[in-house]
């Protein structure tokens, strides 16, 4: 990481002001002309304060205003500007030409998902997903707006909030190998989701949310690889809101001999 | 093309237009809603918010003192009694966001904790650590999904407004993922677009702030109310604009100079104060503080950087690691990840960017514009609340209460009102469907969108910045001109149908431009020093200080086709709060108590 600040150069140039030029191979896509997506290579100019998604944009205001990315807030909170970059699902406007130069970098859309036009993928599977795990406070006790807040403990808090951080970025379902495999399953992001709002404790759906969670679209897809987790921007840690999904699961399993309402309640 | 027969439209999928749907979902289900968005909800701007959301919380705080705070803030340019009513309905509607699971910060015994903020005097701004905003975007788009009457439109982009029988009657968008057009009917029409501050170079905004609900009412004969007031917010990142939020000063940090002096004791904002003290020093008001920093630079007492430019230092290293990494988490990966300082161990260099724009679609009370059916809200509306100057953590409780308001009146103008004519209503979005696509068909052109806009903003920061002259604001004006002449003359690289951004970026800088002459223009004319207005010209230099006289007035810039916006000017109300003169810090609070005093 390059400080912006103190580092002069020898010549006295500062090193953010020095512009060189960096190979961006882009993976194209137009569905109204090409058969197959191919690659095109830019050679872009570039300061060490640059993202990837600034070497996007450059392409695009200077060379070819067809290239087609999603982008908006530029400090990695909305969510937009996930690409496979080197390969690794990456959010574009986090990650710097810097740390790639002097060699070529390659940019593709995010993997696993169906390309609608260059790096725009289509993430219409993914929002029915985060629809489906019923993603709201189902209150346990509901209260009216003149009894004030739900009182949470520091415990309680922190039983949840890590979960809360989520950006639907979508990058977990890039990096997870089952969702490669079974696109129906619910996968990292929405299962994260899902365990935020049942580990709430204003909340009490947890018993409504368990039939998905066991089902075939459920849980038990993932195979533990936990690479969903190493890739997360934001430290949400999804994969370990799956597998503690599974171990409910299981216990919810066995409970139901026990009990018609099984043992999420 | 696609029609649609919805009974409400929203347009934009923020914080504010979330809270409409979910407002007219739960007052009468049978209602059709359309919640239209270019991006999907939980991408819009609300999502960058990071400080939190004023509301009146402590019992050492009431109404009255969150009423004083805004109105004085906004340098007397408030509509006092849509303040009255916005501060009571604060506590209420950031109370029903925690039942809904927004996770805000607690104090130890679990309930909700508030922080300082710059120029309130007791504090009263909810938070969820420094990602307020997206905590509240993200809990209000869940939720929405509890309700089967919205149907939203994910990334469809809206063109035009429908307008017929002298009320506005629905949308016209494109389908992002096919090019295609869809009409969209409905007996209400709410904007809930945002801001429009990425017509300036150097912002904290998201690529996706340009002002389209603006400029669509604007075309539609609606005013654009005070848009020459531009908030700039004191403590950005160089270069990409990205803002470090107000809650680090909030949270004690301090704005020093190249001396490692807190120099805001010298621009009426002291005595010094060791820890954070609420209206003074680093918790004044947004508009003193970056005034504080030109004059600064003026001095030549700011840290002069070759790339980027002159700043001055936020110093947070006094509060420690910990206490930054739970309160300011966002702040700190921010200084890691895009500046390679550790912000407990170095201060960060910032400077003043643009971040807000206080007027917009204007509107009365209940978030109706001029056109019948036809409401705004949220930043991109002008409902009277911020004046000349927005305090900090005003505007995402303004999301939330008059999103209530709007869907409810939506709801009620839903209602009266019989359908409408589809087939006049058709061959308008036909018109309009033609005009929009000739921009991207036509051939022949010179002129490229990033070109156009990269002057554009240029001109906007020279003529609109922190201090304003008549010669540069003019110099702004004719700029403008010349830029929308050469729209004219606009090729676009790309002329297919799927995920067209080529083409939606020259009608998002068609917008932009005529936003942005509204704001120049409204600017050149209003002759004195208000809020966020501040001018160093006039004879004698007259022009730069407060003229009631003359403008204790909201302007009010109409569009005119292919010519500069006219303006005129409109009363301000007043219920309770005549003009007094503004004063922070130690002056402040003298003029507190004499106030005090003399009501008693």
């Amino acid at each position: 990481m390059v400080p912006l600040v103190k580092r002069q150069t020898r010549k006295g140039k500062h090193p953010m002001s020095e512009q060189k030029i960096i190979e961006i191979e882009v993976l194209r896509y137009k569905p109204e002309s090409d058969q197959a997506p191919h690659s095109e290579v830019y050679k872009v100019p570039f300061t060490d304060d640059m993202s990837v998604l600034q070497g996007v944009q450059y392409i695009k205001d200077n060379f070819d205003g067809s290239l087609t990315f999603r982008w908006s807030c530029r400090m990695a909170i909305c969510g937009s500007c996930g690409m496979m970059i080197n390969g690794i699902p990456k959010l574009s406007c986090e990650s710097f030409l810097r740390d790639y130069y002097p060699n070529r970098i390659t940019v593709e859309a995010l993997a696993n998902f169906p390309i609608e036009k260059d790096l725009v993928v289509d993430l219409s599977g993914f929002i029915e997903k985060l629809e489906a795990i019923q993603p709201y406070i189902i209150p346990k006790e509901p209260r009216t707006l003149e009894q004030g807040e739900y009182i949470q403990t520091p415990e309680q808090f922190s039983q949840y909030i890590q979960f809360t951080s989520c950006i639907n970025c979508t990058l977990c379902y890039a990096a997870c190998p089952q969702v490669g495999l079974n696109p129906d399953f619910i996968g990292p992001a929405a299962m994260a989701l899902l365990h935020r709002y049942n580990m709430d404790s204003r909340d009490g759906g947890q018993a409504q949310r368990m039939e998905l969670v066991a089902s075939e679209e459920g849980v038990y897809n993932c195979s533990a690889v936990g690479y969903c987790s190493e890739v997360c921007p934001k430290h949400v840690d999804p994969g370990n809101a799956v597998n503690v999904n599974k171990i409910n699961a299981a216990k919810d399993y066995f409970l139901r001999f026990l009990s018609p309402k099984g043992g999420a309640q | 093309m696609e029609i649609y027969k919805a009974d409400v439209v929203i347009v934009g999928g923020g914080g504010a237009g979330l809270r409409a749907a979910i407002a007219v979902a739960e007052s009468d289900p049978s209602l059709k809603i359309a919640l239209v968005s270019k991006v999907y909800p939980m991408r819009s701007h609300t999502v960058a918010a990071e400080g939190g959301a004023a509301g009146v919380k402590r019992p050492d705080d009431s109404f009255d003192y969150h009423f004083h705070d805004t109105v004085g803030g906004g340098d007397w340019l408030c509509e006092q009694d849509v303040v009255e009513y916005f501060v009571k309905q604060a506590p209420v509607e950031l109370t029903q966001l925690e039942h809904w699971g927004c996770p805000w910060s607690r104090t130890a015994d679990g309930h909700v904790n508030v922080r300082p903020f710059g120029g309130m005097k007791i504090q009263r701004t909810w938070f969820a650590a420094d990602k307020s905003g997206f905590h509240i975007l993200h809990t209000l788009f869940q939720t929405s999904i509890k309700y089967p009457s919205i149907k939203r439109f994910d990334e469809y982009f809206v063109v035009d407004l429908l307008e017929d029988e002298g009320r506005c009657q629905g949308v016209v968008a494109i389908e992002m993922a096919t090019g295609e057009f869809t009409m969209i009917e409905g007996k209400s029409v709410i904007l809930a677009t945002g801001g429009a501050g990425r017509v300036f170079r150097e912002s904290t905004l998201g690529g996706i702030v340009t002002g389209d609900g603006m400029a669509l009412a604007f075309r539609h004969g609606v005013a654009l109310r005070d848009m020459e007031f531009v908030q700039y917010h004191p403590t950005c990142m160089p270069i990409t604009g990205l803002l470090f939020t107000e809650a680090c000063r909030g949270e004690g940090g301090y704005l020093v100079n190249k001396d490692g002096y807190r120099y805001l004791q010298d621009y009426g904002l002291g005595p010094l104060q060791d820890k954070p003290k609420n209206k003074y020093m680093e918790l004044g008001p947004r508009d003193r503080l970056s005034q504080a920093f030109w004059y600064e630079q003026q001095k030549g007492r700011t840290i002069e950087h070759p790339v980027m430019g002159s700043v001055v230092h936020l110093d947070l290293r006094h509060l420690g690691e910990a206490y930054l990494r739970e309160r300011l988490p966002l702040i700190y990966e921010m200084a890691e990840t895009f500046m390679g300082i550790d912000p407990a161990k170095e201060p960060i260099p910032v400077r003043a960017g643009v971040h807000y724009t206080m007027g917009g679609v204007c509107v009365a009370g209940n978030c109706e514009s001029s056109l019948p059916g036809l409401f705004a809200i949220g930043e991109c509306a002008s409902v009277g609340i911020h004046g000349a100057n927005r305090l900090g953590s005003n505007s995402l409780t303004e999301l939330l209460v008059f999103g209530k308001v709007a869907g409810d009146e939506a709801v009620k103008k839903a209602k009266s009102l019989p359908p409408g004519n589809s087939a006049t209503l058709l061959k308008q979005a036909q018109a309009a469907e033609q005009r929009v696509l000739a921009l991207k068909t036509k051939t022949g052109g010179t002129e490229r969108v990033a070109t156009i806009r990269k002057e554009m903003v240029k001109s906007m920061e020279d003529g609109c910045g922190i201090f304003r002259v008549a010669e540069t604001m003019q110099a702004n004006c004719d700029k403008l001109a010349e830029l929308r002449e050469r729209f004219k003359n606009i090729n676009l690289d790309d002329k297919t149908s799927v995920w067209n951004t080529d083409w939606l970026s020259a009608i998002e800088l068609d917008y932009q431009l005529d936003v942005a002459q509204a704001m120049a223009h409204s600017a050149i004319n209003r002759t004195e020093s208000r809020g966020a207005h501040q001018r160093l010209d006039g004879p004698d230099g007259a022009y730069k200080v407060r003229d009631d006289v003359n403008f204790l007035k909201h302007s009010d810039a109409f569009y005119v086709p292919g010519s500069a916006p006219r303006i005129t000017y409109g009363d301000v109300k007043i219920t309770k709060s005549p003009p007094e003169a503004r004063v922070y810090g130690a002056a402040g609070e003298k003029a507190d108590q004499e106030r005090k005093a003399s009501h008693v």
